[in-house]
C-alpha cells in the first residue's frame, strides 16, 4: 500500500532535499526518455540508474518493493500479451518502460511530502485561475485522492469480513453494493468535514 | 455565547428539531438523547453545517444563516469518525493543513504544528501516515487539527463513540484542559459527568436541561 497511499519516508538524502517541483519535472523528463529508449539493453541501463537513485534515497528495499508490488500482475499480463503480439524484445521494452516509470513515480512519492507536492502543483496550476479554477482546490483534490486510498481499502476489508460472516464471500454484488454505499457515505462525511474546516469559504 | 431561538429543522420530510430555544453561556455543555432525537442536527446548527428551517441560531453574536463562513472560523467541529476529517496523508501535514489559509510563514507553521502535536501526545508520530494510527490517536489528531486554529468554541458530535475505554479517557482528559467553550453531543455519559450543563433531547425537543446529575438522571429514566 505504501506507493498508493503516498507514504513519505522521512530522510535527508539529496533526493529528499530536492524541491518537489524539480522532482516532478525530472519525472516528466525521465518518463519521456524511457519512451524514447529503443532497446532492452538501453532500458537495462535505465533500470540500473533507477536502482542507483533508490540507493541514494536510502528509503530501503521494502519501500522500493512496495512501489512496484501493486502492478506486478499487470506487468506479467502486459509482458505475456506483448510477447504474443510484438515478440519477446518488444514485450521486454514495453514492460520495462512501465515498470521503471512506476518505480520513478514511487520514488518521488517516497521522498516528497504531500504538502510539498501540493504546493508545487499549486504553482504549476496558477494559470488555471484564468479559466476560473482554484489551484488550491485542484491540489487538494490530489491530496484527498491519496488520502482516500487507505480509507477505501479499510472499508473494503470491513465489507469482506461482513461477507464472510454471512457466508456470501463469493457474491460480487454483496461486495460491491455496500462498498459503494459506504464510500459515498465517507465522501459525504469528508465534504462536511472540509466545510467545517472552513474550506468552502 | 450560543443562542437558539424557536429553532425548527425539517429534513427529508421529517421534523428533526421542533421549537428549540436555549442560551448556552456555560463553558461545558453536553447534549444527550436517543438515536434520531436531533442531537447531531443541533450540533451542526452551531457552525452552520445545518441551517434552521425557521427560527434563528446565533453564535459569537452572529446569525448562522448570514455568517456561516465567518462563524466556522471561530467554531471548531469534531466528528465521530476521524477518518472522515483527516485530509492529509501524514500526521504533521494534516495539522499544518489547518493553518494553510492563515498566511503564516513556513517556520511559524512548523512551530505551531510541533507545539500542537506535543500537546496531544502525537509528537513522535509527526511523519507517520495518518492511517497507521490507532482509532484513539486518529481522534486526537482530528482534535489537534481543529484546536491548532484556536477556535472560540469546540463542538463535538459523539467524539468517543468509536474509541475504547482508554482512548475515551484520554480524549476526556484533553477536553478537561481546554480553555474554550465545549459543546459535546454524546452517548458517553461519564464524559459529560463534570460538565456545567446537560440538555436532553427527545423527538426534536429539549425535555430536560440542568446539571449533569439531574439531566442524565432524567435521560436514564427516559431510556429505562
Amino acid at each position: 500500500m505504501n506507493g498508493l497511499t503516498g507514504a513519505y519516508v522521512p530522510g535527508s538524502s539529496p533526493l529528499h532535499r530536492l524541491p518537489a517541483g524539480a522532482k516532478l519535472a525530472g519525472l516528466a523528463v525521465a518518463c519521456t526518455v524511457l519512451v524514447l529508449l529503443p532497446s532492452p539493453a538501453a532500458l537495462g541501463g535505465a533500470a540500473a540508474a533507477v536502482a542507483g537513485l533508490y540507493v541514494v534515497s536510502r528509503v530501503g528495499p521494502a519501500a522500493a518493493w512496495a512501489q512496484v508490488r501493486p502492478v506486478r500482475y499487470f506487468v506479467v499480463a502486459l509482458f505475456g500479451l506483448q510477447w504474443v503480439f510484438v515478440g519477446l524484445e518488444g514485450a521486454a521494452v514495453t514492460t520495462l518502460r512501465v515498470l521503471l516509470a512506476v518505480a520513478l513515480a514511487g520514488l518521488v512519492t517516497l521522498t516528497t511530502r504531500t504538502s510539498a507536492m501540493m504546493a508545487a502543483l499549486e504553482r504549476c496550476l496558477r494559470p488555471a485561475r484564468l479559466v476560473g479554477l482554484d489551484p488550491f482546490r485542484l491540489s487538494l483534490l490530489l491530496s484527498l485522492t491519496v488520502r482516500s486510498v487507505p480509507v477505501i481499502a479499510a472499508l473494503a476489508v470491513r465489507v469482506r469480513e461482513a461477507q464472510r460472516a454471512r457466508g456470501v464471500e463469493r457474491s460480487l454484488r454483496a461486495f460491491a453494493v455496500p462498498l459503494v454505499v459506504s464510500s459515498l457515505r465517507h465522501a459525504d462525511a469528508l465534504g462536511e468535514a472540509l466545510s467545517a474546516r472552513g474550506l468552502d469559504d | 455565547m450560543i443562542g437558539f431561538a424557536d429553532v425548527h429543522v425539517r429534513l427529508g420530510g421529517r421534523d428533526v428539531l421542533r421549537g428549540v430555544t436555549a442560551r448556552l453561556p456555560e463553558r461545558r455543555v453536553g447534549v444527550v438523547g436517543a438515536n434520531g432525537s436531533g442531537k447531531s442536527t443541533l450540533a451542526r446548527l452551531i457552525n452552520g453545517l445545518a441551517l434552521p428551517t425557521s427560527g434563528s441560531v446565533t453564535v459569537l453574536g452572529l446569525d448562522t444563516r448570514r455568517h456561516a463562513a465567518k462563524i466556522r472560523r471561530g467554531v471548531g467541529f469534531l466528528f465521530t469518525d476521524p477518518d472522515a476529517q483527516i485530509v492529509m496523508p501524514t500526521v504533521a501535514e494534516d495539522v499544518a493543513f489547518s493553518l494553510r489559509r492563515k498566511g503564516l510563514e513556513r517556520e511559524e507553521v512548523a512551530r505551531r504544528v510541533h507545539e500542537a502535536l506535543a500537546a496531544y501526545g502525537l509528537a513522535g508520530h509527526a511523519d507517520h501516515p495518518a492511517h497507521h494510527l490507532s482509532g484513539g490517536q486518529k481522534q486526537l489528531l482530528a482534535l489537534c487539527s481543529v484546536m491548532v486554529l484556536q477556535p472560540d468554541i469546540l463542538v463535538m458530535d459523539e467524539p468517543t463513540t468509536l474509541l475504547d475505554l482508554r482512548h475515551s479517557r484520554q480524549v476526556a482528559e484533553v477536553l478537561r484542559g481546554l480553555p474554550q467553550q465545549v459543546v459535546a453531543v454524546s452517548h458517553d455519559l461519564p464524559l459529560l459527568a463534570d460538565f456545567d450543563r446537560v440538555l436532553v433531547l427527545d423527538q426534536g425537543r429539549i425535555v430536560a436541561d440542568g446539571s449533569p446529575e439531574e439531566a442524565i438522571g432524567h435521560y436514564r429514566k427516559m431510556m429505562a
